[in-house]
């Protein structure tokens, strides 16, 4: 089957659809920068579409493969305490009573 | 020779027999740090004055009280007759993208800059296990996300050793700048796309990419999972497989750290090439550059001068025994970048979704009505330019109904790249090589400022290091000689999985082939 077409450009609107998913709030000026570069970008990725691709062509996610002989074996699922858990909790930018806090998280109240 | 331009292998040599004391190596580094490095880069870093133009403002966080006692520690072991290990008394810097108990780890970005990590990333801490002095963390492009350290959010960024109006590379180009400069003998980098390999050739030092899963990324905070390998940088190819053979093998807190028996590199340094089958690749020689402006892709041959240095690096090889294998075809070597446009992004965006404000780093000031403000103030904040526009291309090419067309071609892509080094290593095929020579870079060190904010064009300056990296394969940059305007010339060499001790061999029969050529005699612009 075809690819279906791919949209050329990312349009103001579609950036600003992603700006929001990757909670993100850019100002005019980054975001006029960020959006040439992503079109740029995707200029040289539609490079890609000259390669005649098998559809049987696997995908790879990592260069090597891990054979059963070099990968290591899955440690047993065992409780280990960590030394200091408070180097890990002071690192949290507001923290009371050895709990995170943060600001309000928008709920409904169920019946 | 100073102290602090010895290699790493002499120098433990000598602090091991003890006719200098660790401690003494430690204050000679210090010395030239304090003479040439400047200002450490800074959120605030402001502009800077005339002199400061000069120095090479490396460090992010200088670490001189914990290289103290570890130089004083190594003193006493040897003092009362213990073994402190093979980096014994070596100063080494690190990259401020590997978490070291105890040490702010930035990445590079404001977001990170409050973060004190609470543990030590593996390769760092089996370097301090080792008795390696860590002198500091060195700046890098933010979250690694460049290759000429300009992006990172601490200014000033570092500077080319060898004309302070260039670039050092990147992304490891405080680790790249520190070792040319003699600050530091070793450093610890990372390579996504060449960022070992890019800034070590742009600095005039050897730098080795692992193969992916050869070194442990437990404590590295995370670029692209993928690709992301850590390795050493160095003046001498030994020295880059003794500090290898420190920092690599399997470790139980990654379960990609791979279960390959560690060589020891060094012995096999100097038993030649005679016999070996080492290729060129016509591909390795032009690269394809897409112009933003026309929206055409050019294809141009590498420069002159950098082609001759590579060829010139197999004259001496084919002298001293190896074949020459020429017209070795590469194909894919051209979308190496355009997948890697894809793959890092996706991966870097996953990544990135951690910092939100809540758990660690930086958190807007700013008063804020609920949680969803708060993580959008402070990634805006937080992020710079470059960090943002990763997380933006990557959620759009892994959106569900541009994947198919994106990051599954581009995944299939890498396929492809793969197929090419294994049908040129494959011992029953055609070419049957042990490695493939190339130039490390299309170009020497560019003016700071002159590629800067062109995000494509600054990524096309890894298209001869990135298709190792989505192979999986090691590289290893080493110095070459320099161009007319005596900046340094890398040359690499890439070869089969695990084939770390091959790749040092020929760079060290080099080395040695062309230890009394007059290049190898001149010192960096800044130690004149």
């Amino acid at each position: 089957m075809p690819p279906e077409k791919i949209p050329q450009e990312i349009t103001p609107e579609l950036f600003n659809h992603l700006v929001n998913l990757a909670a993100l709030d850019l100002s005019p000026e980054e975001s006029e920068y960020i959006r040439r570069e992503l079109n740029n970008q995707l200029k040289a990725i539609h490079d890609l579409e000259a390669i005649p691709l098998d559809p049987e062509t696997p995908i790879t996610s990592h260069g090597v493969p891990y054979s059963s002989e070099i990968t290591p074996a899955i440690r047993p699922d065992e409780w280990l305490p960590y030394s200091h858990p408070e180097e890990i909790i002071s690192q949290a930018p507001v923290i009371e009573d050895g709990y995170i806090v943060v600001p309000d998280i928008p709920h409904t109240e169920l019946e | 020779m100073e102290i602090t331009d010895l290699p790493a292998h002499q120098l433990t040599k000598l602090i091991r027999s003890r006719e200098i004391s660790a401690e003494e190596v430690l204050d000679a580094s210090l010395a030239r740090i304090a003479a040439i490095d400047g200002r450490a880069g800074m959120l605030t870093g402001g502009n800077l004055e005339p002199e400061e133009i000069q120095k090479i403002h490396a460090f992010i966080t200088p670490t001189p009280q914990r290289a103290r006692a570890q130089a004083q520690e190594v003193d006493r072991k040897l003092a009362s007759g213990e073994d402190p290990g093979p980096l014994a008394g070596i100063p080494f810097t690190v990259k401020d993208i590997f978490c070291v108990h105890g040490t702010p780890s930035t990445a590079g970005s404001r977001i990170l800059a409050n973060f004190v990590a609470p543990y030590t990333a593996t390769p760092a801490a089996r370097m301090e296990a080792a008795g390696g002095v860590m002198l500091g963390k060195v700046n890098l492009d933010e979250f690694t996300y460049g290759s000429s350290n300009e992006s990172s959010a601490f200014q000033p960024s570092p500077r080319n050793p060898w004309d302070t109006g260039r670039v050092p590379g990147g992304s490891s180009g405080g680790s790249a700048a520190a070792v040319a400069a003699g600050e530091s003998a070793l450093s610890l980098g990372t390579d996504t796309a060449g960022s070992i390999r890019q800034p070590a050739a742009f600095c005039g030092v050897v730098g080795l990419k692992p193969t992916y899963g050869r070194v442990s990324r437990y404590g590295l905070i995370a670029f692209g999972s993928s690709l992301d390998c850590p390795g050493p940088l160095a003046r001498t190819v030994t020295d880059a497989a003794l500090a290898l053979k420190v920092i690599a093998g399997p470790d139980r807190h990654d379960a990609t750290a791979a279960n390959v028996l560690v060589s020891d590199y060094a012995t096999q340094l100097e038993e030649g090439v005679r016999g070996m089958r080492i290729g060129l690749s016509p591909d390795y020689f032009r690269v394809t550059y897409f112009d933003g402006e026309s929206g055409q892709l050019h294809q141009e041959p590498i420069s002159p001068e950098i082609e001759s240095a590579v060829l010139s690096v197999a004259g001496y090889l084919a002298e001293l025994g190896a074949d020459i294998v020429e017209g070795v075809p590469m194909p894919h070597t051209r979308y190496g970048i355009p997948v890697y446009f894809v793959i890092s992004r996706v991966e870097a965006s996953s990544n990135l979704h951690r910092y939100d404000g809540v758990k660690y780093g930086y958190r807007t000031p700013d008063p804020v009505q609920e949680l969803s403000e708060m993580y959008r103030k402070t990634r805006d904040q937080g992020f710079g330019l470059q960090p943002k526009l990763r997380i933006l291309m990557g959620m759009y090419v892994s959106a569900a109904q541009y994947s198919e067309q994106y990051y599954a071609r581009a995944l299939r892509v890498r396929t492809l790249i793969r197929q090419d080094f294994e049908q040129a290593f494959d011992p029953l095929g055609p070419h049957r090589l042990a490695a493939l020579l190339t130039p490390t870079t299309p170009t020497t060190a560019f003016p700071m400022g002159a590629v800067y904010g062109d995000s494509v064009l600054m990524q096309y300056a890894d298209q001869l290091t990135v298709p190792a990296n989505h192979a999986g394969v090691p590289g290893l940059s080493i110095p070459a000689g320099f161009d007319t305007q005596g900046l340094p010339i890398g040359a690499q060499l890439l070869g089969p999985d695990f084939s770390e001790a091959t790749l040092l061999r020929i760079g060290r029969t080099y080395e040695i082939a062309t230890e009394s050529h007059d290049w190898r005699k001149l010192r960096p612009a800044i130690l004149q």
